[in-house]
């Protein structure tokens, strides 16, 4: 009881100085819900991104090109020489006239392509092979679609998801790295904040210690402080990334529906929040104990007079 | 109660504050500790709460050697002690009030017994009704007696001053010494450092003379 007590009342006295030099504590706050939001923003990003490719039910499909000189009766014997072919299950014939109504559709992009003097989509075959073969059958049974008479070009739409995989590996790395540095950053930021407090309770702490206050009843209030900067930073930078992904998330999903995809950037959730709050808390907690245990010990009521 | 046995202070540099000194102090003595400034009174005093550590010798306080004290324990050394200063060490921020009930508060006392203590102590230094003033707001001699009144809330068996007058006219001073007199009365240990040797005559106490770091 006595202990809980104690830790209210340093709880609530740490909010009062806190308020006491509210313009640099709420600075302070601001650089911490910013250095938080920055990868907090990244992070949901890529994990969004990363839903797609898990989204994704593994099965390949090769989008087979065709020359432009190409007839219609040559692309349906196309079709069907593809069709016959082992390892492909099912092919379909999108016309280029198809493929640009598809997409003037989708993009509401039709008055400018009506100004093109001639359509720039190729007629495409989509093939999907058969879902039981290894990546070089696959990549052997490109290679025979690419030698067929008439095809210009193949691309395995595996291929592309797999570069956006290594960009999202990429990325992820990167985020890692830079939240590792914005995680120092908000520890020093904090620990800079006590410090400078303590600085100014000087004569306080000495008392403290005078009349028989222990290290921990000295440290308590700074280690408060730490833990609600650490918090009101952590729900700044909740809302600032929720700001953030709500502007962000319109043209993101018209981006992504003109890659044909299901993306949808969305968050920050409840638990993402809580993580974000959480991790603000806890780097709070770190700074404070730094600056606590560096500077509150050289303090002492018999040094100096 | 306290006991000090070739006790010697050296101070960085080479100062020799106090030379090697043996006394004891019995339980509910009152004790002046006189001597020109220099002399070494205010090391003396601040050995018995371990704001500072001898160089030499050994001190026993409450039938405690402070030689074997860890620096954790040493709070609850300074708990058992009361000590007032010259300059009252008030926190200027903190009503009167609040500044006497720091040391129950940091020693956990449940809030209403924290204070009727308070109340207790404050009325006894006769500041009852100033309670909710401001330090800055308080003459010289009313900040002391706040000084004196957050000494002895927790109720320490030991009391130490500082030149607890060192700032006072005479009349305050005697009325500060009178104050001491009345806490003495009623069993608690006093060790008091001053240099108004006129007045300390006059109270007539035992006297420890310091000259030079040596008792004389």
């Amino acid at each position: 009881m006595r202990f809980f007590t104690q830790h209210l009342s340093a709880a609530i006295g740490a909010l009062g100085e806190f308020q006491r030099r509210l313009t640099g504590n709420l600075m302070t706050i601001t650089v911490i819900g910013i250095a938080l939001a920055l990868p907090a923003i990244f992070i949901l990003a890529l994990d969004n991104l990363a839903e797609v490719s898990q989204d994704w039910d593994g099965t390949p499909s090769a989008n087979v090109y065709l020359e432009r000189t190409l007839s219609e009766q040559e692309q349906t014997a196309l079709l069907s020489q593809i069709d016959a072919l082992s390892g492909i299950t099912r092919s379909v014939l999108i016309s280029a006239e198809q493929g640009k109504t598809t997409f003037a559709e989708r993009t509401g992009m039709a008055e400018m392509l009506n100004l093109l003097e001639q359509n720039p989509f190729p007629a495409v075959i989509q093939a999907t092979p058969v879902n039981t073969l290894n990546p070089d059958e696959v990549s052997a049974l490109v290679g025979t679609l690419a030698d067929l008479p008439g095809v210009e070009d193949v691309r395995l739409d595996q291929a592309w998801l797999q570069r956006l995989q290594t960009i999202v590996d990429l990325a992820s790395r990167a985020t890692g790295l830079i939240g590792a540095l914005l995680a120092i950053a908000v520890v020093l930021v904090v620990g800079n904040t006590i410090r400078l407090d303590i600085e100014n309770r000087r004569s306080e702490i000495e008392i403290m210690k005078l009349i028989g206050g222990t290290d921990a009843f000295v440290r308590r209030p700074f280690v408060y402080t730490g833990f609600w900067h650490g918090l009101m930073g952590g729900m700044l930078a909740w809302i600032l990334s929720a700001i953030v992904i709500a502007v962000v998330a319109r043209p993101a999903n018209r981006l992504a529906g003109l890659y044909d995809s299901g993306f949808a950037l969305s968050g920050p959730w409840l638990a993402d929040g809580l993580t974000i709050v959480a991790t603000g808390v806890f780097l709070g907690l770190v700074g404070a104990w730094v600056a606590v245990t560096q500077h509150l010990r050289r303090i002492e009521p018999g040094e100096g007079t | 109660m306290i006991r000090f046995h070739g006790v010697a202070k050296r101070y960085p540099g080479g100062n020799d504050a106090l030379r090697g000194i043996s006394f004891e102090v019995t339980q509910g003595e009152m004790v002046f500790v006189t001597g020109p400034s220099g002399a070494g009174k205010s090391t003396l005093l601040r050995l018995i709460p371990l704001l500072e550590r001898p160089t030499r010798g050994s001190i026993i306080v409450n039938d405690v050697n402070l030689a074997t004290l860890t620096r954790r324990r040493i709070p609850y050394l300074r708990r058992s002690i009361g000590m007032i200063f010259q300059d009252h060490r008030l926190l200027p921020d903190r009503s009167v009030f609040d500044n006497v009930a720091l040391p129950l508060v940091i020693a956990g006392f449940e809030h209403k017994e924290a204070q009727r203590r308070v109340r207790a102590a404050l009325d006894k230094v006769g500041l009852l009704d100033r309670e909710r003033s401001d330090p800055a707001t308080l003459s010289g001699g009313e900040q002391q007696r706040v000084g004196i009144a957050r000494a002895v809330v927790s109720r320490p068996s030991i009391l130490i001053a500082d030149e607890p007058t060192g700032n006072l006219d005479p009349a305050l001073s005697e009325e500060i010494m009178r104050l001491f007199e009345q806490f003495n009365r009623i069993g608690v240990t006093l060790m008091i450092a001053s240099h108004d040797h006129a007045l300390v005559e006059r109270l007539g106490h035992r006297r420890l003379h310091l000259a030079d770091g040596a008792l004389a």
